[in-house]
């Protein structure tokens, strides 16, 4: 397989760099050792920064994410809630950071409007009543999937960019000062390619480590886990941060018709490791509650954990809160490669300056002399990519539901000529559909029921439809619900511990998913 | 109103679902006087398939045991789980609580086969085998045409949601060569989705039942068997599915689905209406509440909601409020509580330690066998044994120590452990060891 460059990783950088090389007309192959957003682009809080975050500990960070947030509101705003944020402070908090606030965001030219503690309570009426200071900042609600997703589809309609999904880089054959060829294995179906690239970039995030160390180069990465919770409702309007030094649990970004809260830092040694914890639900609960005291009540449906590719500066230590948020490019000349280049680090918010600064790069080490254009040329939007949008199933079947067409999703309204819809657009990017995968590209399995009982419809609708066709299914169906409960388990209280018994009588008590032994699921009858 | 004018019971049993039902109709047989009450909508999300013991998870690393033999299989399970409910019944109990039970729903029109030593293999929605001792006349076609593995088609109704014949038929295909997947629409259906409830009164009309046939006929041609999804009727579907039969000339059969499902919901109305007949104060979706009262005096018990308060007096008290999903138990971010009486509750230390890493890790998750201890009689005790009251038992689901979910062991620890707890209340009533 030949192509002019080769992208490993489909996370928004990954997606950002196939679209801003289409852009200059530059094509491309965009390998992924999981799906679409796996590793951090996944993982977050889906916060457009205003920058007001960083004013204190890192200026230029700050000036980043205020630049590329008004970028993002005017290019991709199908991607975008502009719901605004507050920055508040409670009874206790640091007089002084909340008296140089204002300031640092002056001198990073983000406006911050100062509101009284009332104001601040009128807007957002689930603030606590100690609220002692508060500010409006541009922050912004951003859907990392529909972005990425829409990155690449525009990627593909100008270039002909193509994803390679499940698959990893195993190795580079290097020669003569060049990755010559690159050996990518399917981490299914174990099936070997190899591509042929005059441009390799390796936008791996947490994975850019182990990757450059293929091509024996060394990038100082650290691995910083932050879990999530969704909330069961939308608990906010805007997106509330603590006016503080960046901690534990303040933060709580609407995401469409749910809240996220967040988050944590965990530093741990493999990003595969990330995994939501209880102990990290509760210190998000015990933190965020002073400032929202609604937090430790209400339902949660899940929580997710994304791992922080941090750029660690100089050979110095320090955790995850200390490093940097900015992000960093890495030629490899120094390692005698001229046709290699890592990205690591960034924000979600500043992928669109990741991308174009690898584009330009790639671009110039292939003579290409057009320009970014991605600082001018709107985000199409995808009609498929819609699914993603949390209301969308909803509204789509209020104003066009077919009695016919049965909502195979109840929490979140997908209709079963939704879920078609869906297949139909990401066959040709994988022509066997697991429910994971539809999973990713909409709804599904992300409402109250997490999965549980649209799980096994839309099983049922791929066998009807004749796209699962063997007990291979059974054990598809395995993987979607151990999936979806990596992120159930934290959150296991309450309401949602009588969702997930009721679930678990379904699939282990009815259907006995339990006993399909996963290497060996035609044995019908276990022994 | 004094305390004395109020109704007194023998038995206040606290609890609709399966463990309830069975003590009420266990109650109800030694001549007890029972006030009942609870929320009789869960009973409708159990399979209608009722287990005795189809698993036993490994405690450590290992494979899960799936049992053929479940009467056998118990002293491996006992050995394994000691302090599992089935500990304090026999055999014998077992077998005779669910003739006691089985009796009573023959009577409501719906018919129940046992496999005497052996579990059947039930054919399961997404084409998966569950090993169960007690299952309905009507789906025990699917059992026989399985086991023979004779001509049969399976065949999904369209618009129904949620059953797929082609995935019952991919999923046993490799051991079933003679299986295959069709699929008709329901006559006379107003269109838009299929409910399963729906359709199955939709069958109890005689004439939407001969169209149905006709429906099916074509598909018929070479098999013995045909399986349906769940739909034959709420009342006395035993008739119905006798009434297709007959039309097609092959078995009719039927596939439990999702919950809630038919089966379950045949359980909930036999419950709602012969209960009363029998003489049970049944309160329907209402909540009985009450404290421990000192010796001598009976429970003072309050029933609230819709569509009456009153309060009662009991002598004795079964709490069979089942778990987290029954309302029995309820897990709060510090512990498991138990919700009527605030009874001790075995649980894991600490709430990360309530579910593995893993979902479908063979060994289980340690919150489903929180719950509470009792002694011989099936009275709670407490951490050091001791016993928390003389005149309050505890069955079913909520009992701890047992995994119902993957033990298949739900029905059987319900039924078996009412009806001795019931034993156990006729006999102390018999002895004049009531509060008065």
């Amino acid at each position: 397989m030949q192509t002019e460059v080769l992208v490993i990783g489909a996370g928004v950088t990954g997606a950002g760099i196939a679209r801003d090389l289409a852009l200059r007309g530059i094509s491309c192959i965009v390998a992924e050792q999981g799906d679409i957003n796996s590793g951090a682009s996944g993982g977050n809080h889906g916060l457009l920064h205003s920058g007001a975050r960083y004013v204190a500990s890192d200026r230029e960070a700050a000036q980043e994410c205020r630049e590329e947030g008004e970028i993002l509101k005017r290019l991709a705003p199908q991607c975008i809630e502009d719901c605004g944020g507050l920055f508040v402070a409670v009874k206790g908090d640091d007089e002084d950071y909340i008296a140089h606030f204002p300031d640092w965001c002056a001198k990073a030219g983000i406006a911050a409007h100062a509101l009284s503690a009332s104001q601040a309570r009128a807007l957002e009426p689930c603030l606590s009543p100690d609220v002692i200071a508060a500010y409006a900042v541009p922050d912004a609600s951003i859907d990392p999937f529909k972005l990425a997703l829409e990155n690449l589809a525009h990627a593909k309609e100008l270039a002909g960019a193509r994803l390679l999904r499940r698959f990893r880089v195993q190795e580079f054959v290097i020669a003569q000062g060049r990755i010559a060829r690159t050996r990518l294995v399917n981490t299914v179906s174990g099936e070997e390619i190899w591509v042929e690239a005059e441009q390799v970039v390796n936008a791996t995030g947490a994975w850019a480590g182990r990757v450059a160390a293929l091509a024996g180069a060394d990038i100082p990465l650290l691995c910083s886990q932050g879990t999530l919770l969704v909330t069961h409702e939308r608990i906010a309007t805007r997106v509330i941060n603590r006016l503080r030094k960046p901690g534990n649990g303040d933060i709580l970004v609407p995401g469409g018709t749910v809240s996220i809260l967040g988050t944590t830092s965990v530093t741990i040694d493999a990003p595969e490791k990330a995994r939501p914890t209880v102990a990290e639900v509760d210190e998000n609960l015990r933190e965020a509650a002073p400032m929202i005291p609604s937090l430790r009540d209400i339902r949660y449906v899940r929580a997710y954990c994304g791992v922080r590719p941090l750029i660690r500066a100089g050979s110095e230590g320090g955790d995850g809160r200390s490093a940097s948020r900015g992000f960093a490019l890495f030629e490899h000349t120094d390692v005698g490669l001229s046709n290699f280049l890592t990205v690591s680090g960034g924000k979600l918010t500043t992928f669109r300056l990741m991308a174009e600064r690898v584009g330009d790069v790639v671009a110039r080490r292939l003579g290409n002399t057009n320009p970014c254009r991605t600082r001018q040329e709107p985000l199409p939007a995808v009609a498929a990519c819609e699914w993603t949008e949390p209301g969308r199933g909803p509204k789509i079947w209020a104003m066009q539901h077919d009695a016919q067409d049965p909502l195979l999703c109840e929490c979140e309204m997908i209709s079963a000529s939704a879920v078609q819809e869906i297949v139909d657009s990401c066959r040709d990017v994988f022509p066997d559909p697991g429910l994971q995968a539809l999973g990713k590209r909409s709804r599904i399995g992300k409402g109250a029921c997490q999965g549980a009982f649209c799980g096994v419809r839309v099983a049922a609708h791929l066998y009807d439809t004749g796209q699962m066709r063997s007990r291979d299914g059974l054990v598809k169906m395995r993987e979607f619900f151990q999936e979806r409960f990596k992120g159930q388990r934290p959150v296991l209280w309450n309401a949602q511990l009588v969702q997930a018994e009721l679930a678990e009588a379904l699939h282990c008590g009815l259907l006995g998913l339990e006993l399909v032994d996963p290497k060996n699921p035609d044995k019908v009858l276990p022994s | 109103m004094t305390s004395s004018s109020f109704p007194h019971y023998d038995l206040a049993i606290i609890g609709t679902g399966l463990a309830g039902l069975a003590a009420a109709v266990c109650a109800v047989n030694r001549g007890l006087s029972v006030v009942q009450a609870g929320n009789t909508g869960a009973i409708a999300y159990t399979s209608g398939v009722f287990d005795v013991l189809g698993a036993i998870p490994p405690t450590e690393d290992g494979d899960i045991a799936v049992v053929d033999a479940p009467f056998a299989a118990l002293p491996r399970l006992l050995a394994a789980y000691p302090g599992h409910p089935y500990a304090v019944v026999t055999p014998e109990g077992i077998r005779a609580a669910f003739h006691e039970v089985l009796d009573f729903l023959r009577g409501a029109g719906i018919v129940y086969h046992t496999g005497d030593q052996r579990n059947f293999a039930v054919i399961g929605p997404a084409g998966t085998i569950k090993h169960s001792w007690c299952v309905p006349e009507t789906i025990m076609g699917g059992c026989t045409a399985f086991a023979a593995k004779a001509p049969c088609v399976i065949v999904g109704v369209e618009r129904l949601k949620g059953f797929s014949a082609a995935q019952v038929v991919a999923n046993l295909r490799g051991v079933w060569p003679q299986l295959r997947a069709a699929q008709v629409a329901l006559p006379e259906h107003p269109g838009g989705e299929v409910y399963t409830e729906q359709a199955a009164r939709m069958l109890e009309v005689p004439q939407l039942c001969r169209a149905f046939a006709e429906a099916l006929r074509p598909l018929v041609d070479g098999v013995q068997y045909l399986g349906l999804p769940a739909i034959l009727g709420v009342h006395r579907p035993g008739d119905v599915a006798a009434d297709l039969s007959r039309q097609l000339g092959v078995t009719v059969f039927e596939i439990p689905t999702m919950p809630p499902g038919v089966p379950g919901i045949r359980l909930k109305e036999a419950f709602e209406d012969k209960l009363p007949e029998m003489g049970v104060a049944l309160y329907c979706q209402q909540r009985m509440d009450g404290q421990l009262p000192p010796p001598g005096e009976p429970f003072r018990l309050h029933i609230s909601g819709q569509p009456t308060e009153v309060d009662v007096l009991a002598d004795h008290v079964l709490l069979a409020t089942g778990r987290f999903l029954g309302g029995g138990l309820r897990g709060d971010l510090e512990g498991v509580v138990e919700t009527v009486f605030g009874l001790p509750v075995v649980q894991p230390e600490t709430r990360a330690q309530w579910h593995r890493a893993d979902y479908l890790d063979p060994r289980g998750h340690e919150i489903h066998k929180a719950g509470i201890c009792v002694d011989a009689q099936l009275r709670p005790v407490g951490p050091a044994g001791e016993l928390i009251h003389p005149r309050l038992h505890v069955a079913g689901s909520l009992l701890a120590n047992q995994d119902w979910i993957r033990m298949k062991c739900g029905a059987g620890v319900a039924i078996a452990t009412a009806a001795s707890a019931v034993e156990a209340v006729a006999k102390a009533c018999a002895h004049g060891d009531g509060a008065t």
